[in-house]
């Protein structure tokens, strides 16, 4: 290679491995804030801040929605299976809410550690089948033991 | 190798060839495309927690992957304007930013549809929402900083400097919904493993995936043809080519 073009290579090499670790640093140091959410381990560890706005993410405990029948209000657990937050909620909660499913609410932790939230997002992930399937799978999950089949799938 | 590689730069030469690949690109493009998106979104089983509105995973997937695979593209084109300022590799990048910006916007816009039902919401600020939007900053950038320079030489270089800094958004955009925590789900395709979800499903979509692609390089192609009269409007062949009556 001529010697010129080498050294503009060089050059440019240098230039993407510095921007690589400058923007690296960056957003290591900045990963706290980049998370969308918190998860339950981080919220009971403490680490989250008491009564300011923000984001709690995690599964629906199974067996723990309880619906006020007079009004909106909700009132669910969410999980990460190492932790959960109890989380109340006034409002329509999206198609996709349901225990078992992953959600990200948006509110403030109260004094009690009682997550009080003004808007609750649905998650899904990366898996799609046919509802067939989805049948079937539940069936045989239901054969085999049922507490072992639901820790599989921490993809929330 | 190097032969081969010289040969590229000439503009002339890409002209023929880009002439002769146009017509095998756009229709493999129009009927895999066709193929891929009739089959998702009317044939393909629906999704057992999404139903029917997961279909638009068969056009928002295409249009993200491009988007994301066209910078790519730009940016090693940068590097070889930068290095070996070759023509061609400027011609690329000032053709193809155009499709890359629309692709972006179509991928957020698809995006924020598919959001609604699903989320409730059409737009959070998550890591990966975020970056997709810079990267479509970054599109409208090099076209604005493209046409913001007179000299064509002075553009192209600034252009590619930009492009390259730029590179950087991609891995971020890539493992955004790895390394934090975000609404957006991790992709279903992975290099490693089989992809989530059932053959009905992911067969269609990787045709309208690489549809897309092929449609990509038909596009590429006419914007690149196009560039090459303008710019070498003075020299004998295409004067040549444009009396010919084929222009």
């Amino acid at each position: 290679m001529h010697p010129i073009r080498k050294k503009r290579l060089t050059i440019v090499l240098f230039l993407l491995v510095g921007l690589g670790i400058a923007v690296g640093l960056t957003t290591y140091a900045l990963r706290q804030n980049i998370n969308l959410f918190y998860d339950p381990t981080q919220i009971s560890a403490g680490e989250a801040p008491v009564d300011v706005r923000i984001r709690a993410g995690g599964m629906v405990e199974e067996g723990s929605v309880v619906r006020d029948p007079d009004s909106l209000m909700v009132e669910f657990k969410v999980t990460d299976f190492n932790a959960s937050v109890p989380v109340q909620y006034t409002g329509i909660l999206p198609d996709l809410f349901a225990e078992g499913q992953g959600v990200v609410a948006m509110g403030r932790l109260d004094g009690n550690g009682r997550f009080v939230a003004d808007q609750v997002l649905a998650k899904h992930d990366e898996n799609y089948m046919p509802p067939e399937v989805a049948d079937a799978l539940e069936k045989a999950s239901k054969g085999q033991q049922k507490a072992s089949g639901s820790a599989e799938t921490v993809s929330y | 190798m190097w032969q081969f590689f010289h040969k590229l730069g000439s503009p002339k030469w890409f002209f023929g060839i880009a002439a002769r690949l146009m017509p095998w690109l756009l229709a493999g493009g129009i009927l895999l495309l066709m193929a891929g998106i009739v089959w998702g979104l009317a044939f393909a089983p629906k999704d057992y927690l999404q139903g029917n509105s997961y279909r638009i995973i068969f056009i928002h997937v295409p249009t993200a992957f491009l988007a994301q695979s066209v910078y790519v593209m730009m940016a090693v084109a940068a590097v070889v304007t930068l290095v070996w300022r070759m023509k061609l590799a400027d011609v690329f990048v000032k053709s193809v930013a155009p499709v890359g910006l629309v692709l972006t916007f179509l991928s957020l816009f698809t995006g924020a549809v598919w959001g609604k039902p699903t989320w409730g919401t059409w737009w959070v600020w998550d890591a990966r929402l975020t970056s997709m939007l810079i990267l479509l900053f970054l599109y409208g950038g090099v076209i604005a900083l493209d046409r913001a320079i007179n000299d064509e030489k002075s553009a192209a270089r600034a252009v590619s400097v930009l492009v390259l800094v730029g590179v950087v958004n991609i891995p971020i955009i890539q493992y955004s919904v790895e390394w934090w925590n975000t609404l957006h789900q991790p992709s279903t395709f992975k290099l490693t493993e089989k992809p989530s979800m059932p053959a009905e499903m992911w067969v269609p979509l990787l045709l309208s995936v690489l549809g897309m692609y092929l449609l990509f390089g038909w596009l590429a192609c006419l914007r690149m043809q196009t560039e090459i009269l303008l710019r070498e409007q003075r020299t004998r062949w295409v004067k040549d080519y444009v009396l010919a009556g084929r222009g």
